[in-house]
């Protein structure tokens, strides 16, 4: 009996799992088509961000590029510290937290800076997912896939730029319905977003939401091009970018 | 054997139970595929109606990946023609009443997938 | 061997019955957090892991301390710890099964959990700590399951265990090890990211888990009069105060880095759990200096060998050194790797009531997992004539 149950427990197993790598196998996708990039889409090979601070002289300047980002994004506007935030604003000491200066003019005191993913080159946030559901493309962009992520909150924990929000309730009791850009989804409770350097338009020939809304005042193009707006600017003036010890090499340059 | 009465009757119950989706889907007759609303307007769909019938789900799996991995956000179908990856602006710009066409396989196959928590399910729906 | 669970005292029912009430009473209010979201925690976009992460890691740390019966037992020969070992091994499971449940607790999408098996990313460490703690269960139910078998037909366990039981105590180091790389290897979080977290959290682990371990032995002995041998139980606290001054030893390390170098990030996060910020002290300062006081005093209460072979005291000893570790690596690991957040500014983070209830099932169902495997071990024990103090 006993040495008879102990066969049939071995060959139960083995069909079983037989079985199930049969039918997985199956179920892998029968692909007929290809693809590829639309004609009229943007391309670098690492794009990058120069935003010149000079040009604008409140916070109320930046409002527009918020505006145009959160509206084109549909991005909730949930009230508290549990909040969605993918472009915002801050004071230099809290944006430059190296700079450790008491002594600065007083636009540094007072002024306020904005805020967004910086797209590093290292990013640590893609190091820690454990699923792959943030990822670096080709053209240096971070981006997401919100159907992948489990909700973790390593990333959170990993970026040193705090760019990340978590979905801690429902985001669509936040959004006007309908929403504000019914061509592009919300997102759903218990997922992480973030910036996406608007690689939804950079397909389309449109450059980022906010780089338009800026008027000029923020350049977006290949940092590996020397020719590029990016790389004028960049040669042209002095620039900053956030916590560059850490190794990650932010793609947002600051021209202050 | 011990209590080999028991035993029996106890496989036989277990057995009867596993399968009573079986039994109650020869019992309830044969099953009817519903009658899905098909856009008015359009004559064609990315591929054959056949191919979507059986495979939406794998290629709009693979639609993704392309499109938010690789930067792939153009599918050329079986046939040469190109198509936008989106299910928000491709699909439902032609399949706008979700109710009529996704809801119906959906729900009689027992499948419930969650696309509108995220993406903004269109309101041709009456 | 299971069959051993169907019979018991009044008093056992009466225990498992009131652990599933209480099980039942806080999956009521997962539920609610599973519909509404995190949101119905204390936690916020800057201050986004709290009581959940805090209290697994705690735990992969009870989980690895077994290894502190298991390696004297088989590379030293001490027979002492043989009666007891079994009781560390299921405390173990119990404790990855609660460390498994505080994560899928904390997920926003715990349906997908299986997401990291499915794309598996071995660039993330989250992708190990899920690896060596699966391990980590399977190797002490083996192990713990063959033992206490060869135990019940009064046999040597089978030669080919002790490979695995070797690979157990290697292993127990590398799952604290690897869980206190989530933390070592992030950039900018100044309290983390420190070369000796692996250390700290090891000895920390191996002071506290042993604690609990001999706290429950000793409930466990007024319960059923089964006793792990006096022996025993002083060696165990030899190495509980060992570790616990060791321990005491590594925080301090970190402190004079901070302090002698005068690097602001590094002293931010110990300012701001000892002294509260910008003159507000938070709820957490509290709990710190009440760690540093329970730490010092039970370590008072061990050193001298007059005091630690004291009975009567060593309950109270071994009770305050697992509150102050758990106030360290429990409250302010998470609190300090949070505070300042990136934008060197605080968020204060306070676990909710809901958060609290949530975390007291988990506790629960691991007060569950170890009573009906303990109530396995002591029945086998029983049967074998292992019970009394023999040897």
């Amino acid at each position: 009996m006993n040495n008879s149950r102990r066969t049939f427990l071995k060959v139960a197993g083995v069909s079983a799992f037989a079985l199930t790598t049969g039918v997985a196998g199956a179920a892998q996708a029968k692909i007929i088509g290809t693809y590829e990039q639309g004609d009229k889409a943007l391309k670098a090979k690492r794009w990058a961000m120069v935003i010149d601070t000079r040009k604008f002289t409140s916070a109320d300047d930046y409002k527009p590029l918020i505006d145009a980002c959160h509206k084109a994004h549909n991005v909730p506007a949930i009230p508290g510290n549990q909040e969605i935030k993918w472009m915002w604003l801050d004071h230099y000491d809290r944006v430059f937290t190296d700079d450790m200066n008491a002594n600065l003019p007083d636009k540094f005191k007072k002024g306020m800076f904005p805020l967004l993913c910086n797209h590093c080159t290292n990013p640590p946030c893609v190091r820690v997912c454990p699923t792959g559901a943030t990822y670096k493309m080709h053209d240096g962009i971070i981006a997401m896939d919100y159907h992948r992520c489990i909700g973790c909150r390593f990333c959170m924990a990993g970026c040193p730029y705090g760019a990340r929000s978590f979905n801690f309730v429902d985001p669509r009791k936040f959004i006007a319905d309908p929403v504000p850009n019914p061509e592009y989804p919300t997102r759903m409770i218990g997922v992480v977003e973030k910036c996406t350097f608007c690689a939804e338009r950079l397909a389309k020939g449109l450059r980022p939401a906010c780089v338009e809304a800026a008027n000029g005042a923020v350049m977006f193009g290949d940092l590996d091009d020397p020719n590029s707006d990016v790389r004028k600017a960049l040669a042209e003036n002095f620039s900053i970018r956030r916590k560059p010890s850490l190794g990650t090499q932010p793609g947002v340059y600051y021209l202050i | 054997m011990y209590n080999k009465t028991y035993v029996l009757a106890g496989i036989i119950i277990f057995v009867a139970l596993f399968t009573t989706p079986f039994w109650t889907g020869i019992m309830s007759g044969s099953y009817q595929r519903p009658a899905v609303q098909l856009p008015a307007n359009e004559k064609e769909c990315v591929e054959p109606v056949e191919y979507m019938r059986a495979e939406h789900m794998q290629l709009l799996n693979d639609w993704r990946d392309q499109a938010l991995r690789n930067e792939a956000r153009v599918y050329v179908s079986s046939t040469g023609k190109k198509w936008e990856i989106s299910l928000q602006n491709t699909c439902l710009k032609c399949h706008n009443n979700t109710t009529e066409f996704c809801d119906k396989c959906h729900i009689s196959n027992s499948v419930y997938p969650y696309c509108w928590t995220c993406h903004i399910e269109p309101k041709g729906k009456k | 061997m299971v069959e051993r669970l169907l019979t018991g005292s009044k008093r056992y029912y009466m225990w498992l019955g009131f652990l599933c009430l209480l099980i039942l009473a806080s999956f009521c209010v997962y539920w609610t957090q599973l519909t509404e979201g995190l949101g119905v925690t204390g936690m916020n976009r800057d201050v986004s892991w709290g009581l959940y992460i805090s209290q697994f890691t705690y735990f992969v740390g009870v989980a690895a301390s077994a290894v502190m019966l298991v390696l004297p037992a088989y590379f030293h020969h001490y027979k002492k710890f043989k009666r007891m070992i079994i009781f560390g091994e299921f405390m173990a499971i119990a404790a990855v099964v609660m460390c498994a449940l505080f994560i899928v607790v904390d997920l926003g999408q715990p349906q997908r959990a299986m997401n990291v098996m499915l794309h598996p990313t071995p660039n993330s460490v989250m992708f190990y700590d899920m690896i060596v703690l699966i391990g980590y269960l399977c190797l002490n139910l083996v192990i713990g399951w063959v033992t206490l078998e060869a135990e019940r037909l009064d046999m040597d366990p089978p030669k080919w265990i002790k490979f695995f039981i070797y690979l157990s105590v290697i292993w127990a180091f590398s799952i604290h090890t690897v869980t206190a790389f989530l933390y070592a290897g992030i950039p900018g979080r100044h309290y983390w990211l420190t070369a000796i977290m692996a250390a700290r959290f090891l000895s920390s682990a191996f002071c506290s888990g042993p604690a609990i371990l001999l706290l429950l032995m000793f409930v466990l002995k007024r319960l059923t009069g089964f006793n792990p041998g006096e022996e025993a139980v002083k060696t165990l606290t030899k190495i509980i105060t060992y570790a616990m001054c060791i321990n005491v030893f590594f925080y301090c390390l970190e402190l004079f880095t901070a302090f002698y170098s005068n690097i602001p990030g590094h002293m931010e996060p110990l300012i701001f759990l000892f002294a509260g910020h910008g003159g507000h002290v938070a709820w957490v300062t509290y709990w710190m200096w009440a760690a540093v006081i329970l730490a010092f005093a039970s370590l008072a209460m061990l050193i001298p060998p007059s005091l630690r072979d004291n009975m009567k005291l060593l309950p109270y000893a071994l009770g305050m050194l697992v509150l102050a570790s758990w106030i360290d690596k429990g409250l302010g690991l998470l609190v300090g790797g949070f505070t300042p957040n990136m934008f060197e500014a605080v968020t204060p983070y306070v676990p909710t009531f809901r958060e609290i209830m949530v975390a007291l099932g988990v506790y629960a169902i691991g007060a569950l997992v170890l009573s009906l495997l303990w109530k396995i071990a002591l029945d086998v024990k029983k049967g074998s004539g292992h019970f009394g103090e023999g040897e």
